[in-house]
């Protein structure tokens, strides 16, 4: 795989014109990374036995590169963790490209190496894709839409409605790593930190969680919007109200410090290696000891619980042992000066 | 994070917290008044009245930069970043508030405007010297806090010669504000609310000192304690404002001793006179005009005032009547006493200045707080 | 109103400004309004100026206070 030389040039209308070029492309920069033959214009599988699980993702975010991942790993482990979240085995992927004339091969082959790695990382294939050019000006570099398919795994019943008054809320590790690691990059922000995205396929956890805690109610893994995104979908999807505990959510130093100068909240902080889990309070502790048993879960701790509210409220005991309620705010959080 | 989180220890809290509630006297309310939007936010963010006896009552004051600036200001920022050579730079705080007809710096930008966000002034200057060709404005805000760094960049762009570089300025001043609502008299609807003391602000406060706030303590015998900008500081200063109210004091005391002193940041305050003169009126949103309240560009920076450079006219679009931000700013009423609170008017959808900042009363009651039984639930 | 954050100064450079660090992350700040600086020194970053120092004693003397108020809970206050 390492070896071959970075390709030169750009990205040319040519390339999508579904031509030579673009099969010579497609050969070069995808089939080499993901593998396969892209002879045919689909994919046939064989599914195991069991309940299927499809979800898509699209992945347009700016910049592709950042410290911990780029928008590969992103569209790889985006999708892959949304079908383990619903508590399935992925088993394969779809992407699909829209290039913009003029974007880098180089970048590009970058980019195809990262989804190849992070595919095989989380044991699935990238079995059918799709490439289109837009003209420059009309695209962001790449946009990358991932597809995948999964088998839910037998008893597995998991769902945003299912959390019940009593339940525990557990949350796999820090909170706010990836957003932070983002900002850093992006203009208008102006920090440095030694944080890198926490961006990781989350299947192999969820296995481990389900197996130890298999009356698990649901998981969700807190992307944009936060854990408190989550938490305020699970609260009105269930008709809940949810109590969290802020001194027991882990946030590491750097998220702290990067957020405290920023003005930002790490409650609203986008994770992609992280899962939020509801699971029957006589679960709890087994749940924890699986999640801590695993690389991607030593952090992982029991952050709150579940309680009746007809307001629907996510509720938090602050560190002073106040209260305030985590708000479902309506955009994203920007930065504060006042 | 140092002297930060040594400031939000629990067990220490619960010590304040209990001295507090034994010195407050159960027969008499203390309504103290926060004038600091960054206070309001700390104060709903840890849940500090829930630490704070019943008798201990929170006034939520007008000191939110983002809630008091009127909504023909913003326009007047909108209209510029819709002229197409002109790149607005703004604080994140001022991009999603609305002025007339919903519309904000984030629609205008999603409209076509150059709406770029910046952390500092000094972006914004830099963007000038990159663009040459575009003319770069500078949306000003804050109060004595925020507007050194607006003088360091209008002395910086004098320096430089940069054509192509203008401030539209808004910055306000505390001591003005805080005489307002002191002398504010009965109208109409409007009553003058007692307050027996004042958190003073933590960070204006390292840059014009102590002494300002001198002022008020003699005229309106009314007690001031500057309080640091973490729970802790803020519970140690209402204790401190406790003590007063309960000995018959009326001093400024300081609590936020580690950064305060009583002349402030001499340096600064120096090269803001330097930059800036008063505006003789200043219309504040909920407080109405104020006098003697707000800063412009001196003569010498002329060329540097988007208003002048670009023939800025103020509009003045009508709040909605219903709206009782005035009441509200000034300690006459709560956030639930509005008839729109929670129902048309929402962090998502702000009719008024106290709700379009996470640091307004209703925004942070809103947002933190508990909202009154009977509201409609989200969707 | 005013969002200002306890930075230490780890490296002074050259116009006017430092490298300032809070919990491992690092901002380019503007020293122009408290003068010079040193590493190790502590000051008040808001919209990427130093505004003020913190003084070191007089913040361990507030936590002393701090402290000192949650002693004796419930009794009288302390002379």
């Amino acid at each position: 795989m390492s070896g071959a030389p970075a390709p030169s040039g750009v990205v040319e209308m040519r390339h999508g014109a579904g031509g030579r070029d673009m099969t010579d492309l497609i050969a070069a920069l995808f089939l080499s990374a993901f593998g396969g033959t892209g002879q045919e214009d689909q994919a046939t599988l064989d599914l195991p036995p069991g309940r299927v699980a499809l979800s898509t993702d699209g992945f347009v975010i700016s910049p592709l590169f950042f410290p911990g991942g780029d928008i590969g790993t992103l569209a790889v482990n985006g999708t892959v963790n949304d079908i383990a979240m619903g508590g399935a085995r992925p088993l394969a992927l779809t992407a699909g490209f829209v290039l913009e004339e003029g974007f880098a091969l180089a970048d590009l082959a970058r980019i195809a190496r990262s989804m190849g790695q992070a595919a095989r990382a989380a044991g699935v294939r990238i079995v059918a894709g799709d490439t289109k050019v837009v003209e420059r000006g009309k695209g962001d570099g790449v946009f990358i839409t991932t597809a995948g398919i999964g088998v839910v795994r037998d008893g597995a019943c998991l769902s945003a409605c299912n959390a019940r008054p009593g339940d525990a809320v557990l949350v796999s590790g820090s909170m706010g790593d990836h957003g932070v690691a983002v900002m850093a990059t992006r203009a208008g922000f102006d920090f440095e930190t030694e944080v890198v995205s926490d961006c990781a396929a989350l299947h192999d956890l969820a296995g481990a969680l389900l197996d130890a805690a298999p009356g698990c109610r649901l998981m969700r893994d807190p992307t944009r919007g936060g854990l408190a995104a989550v938490l305020n979908e699970i609260a009105q999807a269930s008709r809940v109200g949810i109590a969290l505990h802020e001194a027991r959510v882990p946030v590491r130093p750097g998220v702290r410090g990067a957020c405290e100068l920023l003005g930002l909240d790490p409650l609203y902080v986008a994770n992609e290696g992280k899962l939020v889990a509801v699971l029957p309070a006589a679960e709890a502790e087994a749940g924890l000891a699986a999640l801590h048993a695993h690389p991607l879960g030593r952090e992982a701790a029991i952050v709150g619980e579940v309680r009746d509210d007809p307001d629907r409220f996510v509720e938090m005991e602050t560190l002073l042992g106040g209260r305030r309620i985590v708000d479902w705010i309506a955009g994203e959080q920007l930065p504060r000066i006042c | 994070m140092k002297y930060v989180e040594e400031f939000r220890d629990a067990g220490l809290a619960r010590g304040v917290a209990a001295r507090i509630a034994a010195e407050a006297d159960p027969g008499r309310s203390y309504r103290l008044m926060e004038f600091c939007g960054g206070h309001t936010h700390a104060i709903f963010r840890y849940g500090v009245q829930d630490l704070l006896p019943d008798s201990v009552r929170m006034i939520h004051g007008p000191g939110c930069p983002v809630c008091v600036l009127p909504i023909g200001r913003l326009e007047m920022a909108i209209d510029l970043a819709r002229r197409p050579e002109v790149i607005l730079c703004s604080y994140g705080d001022m991009l999603r508030v609305p002025a007339s007809r919903k519309m904000t710096l984030l629609r205008a930008r999603a409209e076509g405007a150059d709406v770029r966000m910046v952390g500092s002034v000094d972006d914004a200057l830099r963007l000038a010297q990159a663009h040459p060709d575009r003319e770069v404005v500078f949306f000003a805000i804050g109060f004595e806090t925020t507007t050194p760094p607006t003088a360091v960049a209008l002395r910086r762009a004098e320096a430089l010669g940069l054509a192509n570089f203008s401030v539209l300025c808004n910055h306000v001043l505390t001591p003005a504000a805080i005489t307002n609502i002191l002398e504010a008299p009965a109208i109409r609807q409007m009553e003058r609310v007692e307050i027996d003391g004042f958190l003073g602000p933590a960070h204006v406060s390292v840059v014009i000192g102590s002494q300002p706030y001198e002022f008020f303590a003699e005229e309106f015998g009314k007690p001031v304690v500057i309080a640091g900008f973490e729970p802790l500081d803020v519970m140690q200063s209402i204790l401190m404002l406790v003590r007063q109210i309960n000995e018959g004091r009326a001093e400024v005391e300081n609590q936020y001793t580690r950064a305060v002193g009583r002349h402030g940041n001499a340096a600064a305050k120096a090269l803001v006179a330097e930059v800036f003169e008063l505006r003789r009126s200043f219309e504040w949103r909920g407080l109405g005009t104020v006098p003697y309240s707000a800063l412009r560009l001196r003569a010498r920076f002329a060329r540097f005032d988007a208003e002048a450079r670009f023939g800025l006219v103020q509009s003045d679009p009508p709040e909605n009547r219903a709206c009782a931000c005035p009441q509200i700013l000034r300690g006459a009423a709560r956030p639930t006493d509005c008839a729109l609170f929670g129902r048309q008017c929402t962090p998502q959808t702000p009719l008024g200045s106290c709700m379009v900042s996470d640091e307004g009363a209703c925004a942070a009651y809103y947002r933190y707080g508990r909202r009154a039984r009977g509201t409609e639930a989200p969707a | 109103m005013c969002h200002a954050v306890p930075a230490r100064v780890v490296e002074v450079l050259p116009d006017e400004h430092a490298i300032v660090e809070v919990s491992g992350t690092r901002k380019t700040v503007s020293t122009v309004l408290v003068g010079a600086v040193e590493p190790g020194d502590f000051v008040l970053v808001h919209v990427g100026f130093a505004l003020g120092r913190v003084d070191p004693d007089e913040a361990e003397a507030t936590l002393a206070a701090l402290a000192e108020i949650g002693v004796v809970p419930g009794q009288a206050a302390l002379p």
